[in-house]
């Protein structure tokens, strides 16, 4: 099927009208409405018929559409403001809401030509990592329907496994692109905070909010990455450093390249499937020419208790707007999840625990970034898990505040650092179920980390793989 | 941000969270809550508060905090109106459900004595 071809591949078809952007599309829609009754990773789907219109003018108008995303079809998390589009964040709060204006990504990728065919299922406000505290149904794995497909972005991610579009839009604050990611056999890139604009995305943690591409490989998540990225005038945190070709990165030479390995992420927390399978990728690495060597991080232990003070703190804020005056529901339609959290920020703010919780989190962030700063002063990327167990089954996290934390283990220090991580596919267990690496780099280096992704991904075959999904 | 405030006595990091404190808590969050409810977030949020408790235990006295991770600060603009931005009074009510004469209805706030 079309949708198994990188966006290069397609591009060059389209462009030599080999095929077209409404066959494209019409391929999605079948097999959306085909199976995703059973995944159910949309909240909304696209009318078919405005998505084949819109596919139908960029074929007759192709030459304005110079963008290799011309034609594409994507879909966002529902987090993102599309203006016509419902946006709901997964929340009965926002259940009929229709934005009036769209997200700076949204309408940087409508300018380029790529067609959006619909909003997707995530955890309410983008808490939680397993999409089952959403309002509209869990989104089932497509690798195993009794299995989580990750949060908080499982919709967009168990899409692209699924091949019912060509690429995603998440959103990151502690995982959301990444977990999802690694439990689905895709390849997601978590930006340095800041190079990518928030403009129009639902807020839920301000100062760890990124937002990113999710696609097959890291070819893919490349092009995306640069149609999207770089300084918007309505986001004051977006950053004004030049956005550097990420597509002309991806073969430059990885040989003599430095990971680091650090060995207090391979410990009794992690899945020994997880961590076999990082091992023989870190073969893999040195074999392509890569350095890598053990390396100490020991802060890691504090990586989730920080982010359970920053992120529920800056989440009882952001989420305070939500009185059902302007618009939206009333608040008793939160989920119990959405409760804790911000119950959790309200008390960490509240008069006179503020030094004791929150302001103590953002000295601890100091310590990760100096800890962090070093490391990649000596070293091009550090070589993580994505997540420390195999997707979880449903109600396995549900209701264990503690243990739906800890699957989040590796993946909010990125957050709390700011640093740029890709999430990419490095094998399966025996039980055909997907597990995910992530390497993560410098702050605005995501150009070496497409590079060492793309290496890996030119000599292994993961990222290929698709789930069977008339069996699921 | 609702962090600061007015002159409070830092207090102490406490593991231990009470079911009053969690009514108060969700006052100030205005988040309507059953009495079952506030049983069960008084386990649970009190379970989170320890277990982030332990940062504590992180010597930090001569560390700044970062609430910035690029650095920046104070990003301005110019004090123009930007039309392009602007909604019509259509717009902006679009998706109230209470609306009177073009403006949101609210909730009382004053109460007659």
């Amino acid at each position: 099927m079309l949708a198994d071809l990188p966006i290069s591949v397609l591009a060059q078809k389209l462009k030599r009208s080999e095929i077209t952007s409404e066959q494209l599309v019409a391929e999605c829609y079948d097999r959306i409405e085909a199976y995703d009754g059973t995944i159910n990773s949309f909240i909304t789907v696209v009318d078919r018929k405005k998505a084949i219109e819109r596919a139908k003018f960029i074929d007759a108008h192709r030459e304005t559409f110079p963008s290799p995303l011309a034609g594409i079809p994507y879909v966002m998390k529902d987090a993102y403001l599309t203006k016509g589009v419902r946006t709901t964040a997964a929340s009965k709060i926002l259940d009929a809401f229709i934005a009036p204006y769209s997200s700076t990504v949204h309408q940087k990728l409508e300018n380029v030509g790529a067609i959006l065919i619909g909003k997707m299922n995530m955890d309410a406000w983008g808490h939680g990592a397993s999409t089952e505290n959403t309002d509209y149904g869990v989104t089932k794995n497509p690798w195993g329907s009794d299995r989580s497909a990750g949060g908080s972005g499982g919709g967009p991610a168990a899409a692209i496994a699924s091949r019912f579009c060509v690429f995603g839009i998440g959103e990151d604050t502690g995982g959301s692109i990444r977990n999802p990611a690694a439990w689905n056999n895709i390849t997601a890139m978590k930006v340095t905070y800041g190079r990518v604009s928030r403009y129009g995305a639902i807020a839920y943690a301000s100062s760890l909010d990124t937002m990113g591409p999710t696609a097959k490989t890291a070819e893919d998540c490349a092009f995306v990455l640069e149609a999207i990225a770089g300084y918007d005038a309505y986001d004051a945190t977006s950053s004004q450093k030049p956005v550097p070709s990420y597509t002309k990165a991806l073969d430059k030479s990885i040989k003599g390249k430095k990971i680091a390995f650090p060995t207090e992420f391979y410990g009794d927390a992690l899945d020994p499937n997880i961590k076999e399978a990082i091992l023989v990728a870190r073969d893999i690495f040195v074999k392509e020419g890569a350095e890598v060597t053990d390396v100490s991080l020991p802060l890691l232990e504090y990586g989730v208790p920080v982010y359970y003070i920053l992120a529920p703190s800056e989440t009882s804020s952001n989420l305070g707007r939500y009185d059902g005056v302007r618009y939206g529901n009333g608040r008793d339609l939160f989920t119990k999840e959405n409760m804790r959290r911000i119950m959790t920020g309200t008390y960490a703010l509240s008069s006179g625990y503020y030094d004791a919780y929150y302001k103590k989190a953002q000295k601890v962030r100091s310590l990760f970034i100096k800890e962090y700063e070093k490391l990649l002063s000596e070293y091009d990327a550090i070589l993580s898990p994505v997540t420390p167990i195999m997707p979880s089954k449903f109600g396995e996290l549900l209701d264990d505040p503690i243990k739906n934390m800890m699957a989040d283990l590796y993946t909010v220090i990125v957050n709390i650092v700011g640093l740029p991580s890709l999430a990419i596919p490095c094998g399966f267990t025996k039980d055909n179920l997907p597990m995910g690496m992530q390497l993560v780099g410098a702050m605005f280096d995501e150009s070496t980390l497409f590079a060492l992704g793309n290496a890996y991904q030119k000599v292994t075959d993961w990222h290929t793989r698709s789930p069977n999904l008339v069996n699921s | 941000m609702n962090a600061s405030q007015p002159n409070p006595q830092p207090k102490d990091a406490k593991t231990v969270v009470t079911r009053a404190d969690i009514d108060h808590i969700a006052t100030l969050a205005n988040l309507p809550i059953s009495d079952g409810q506030s049983e069960e977030l008084t386990k649970q949020v009190g379970g989170t508060v320890a277990y982030v408790s332990q940062l504590q235990s992180l010597p930090t006295d001569d560390v700044t905090e970062t609430s910035q991770v690029t650095g920046l600060e104070n990003v301005f603009r110019e004090d123009e109106i930007d039309t392009s931005r602007m909604f019509t009074q259509e717009e902006a009510l679009a998706n109230a459900k209470n609306t009177y004469n073009g403006f949101f209805v609210v909730g009382r706030v004053l109460e007659e004595k």
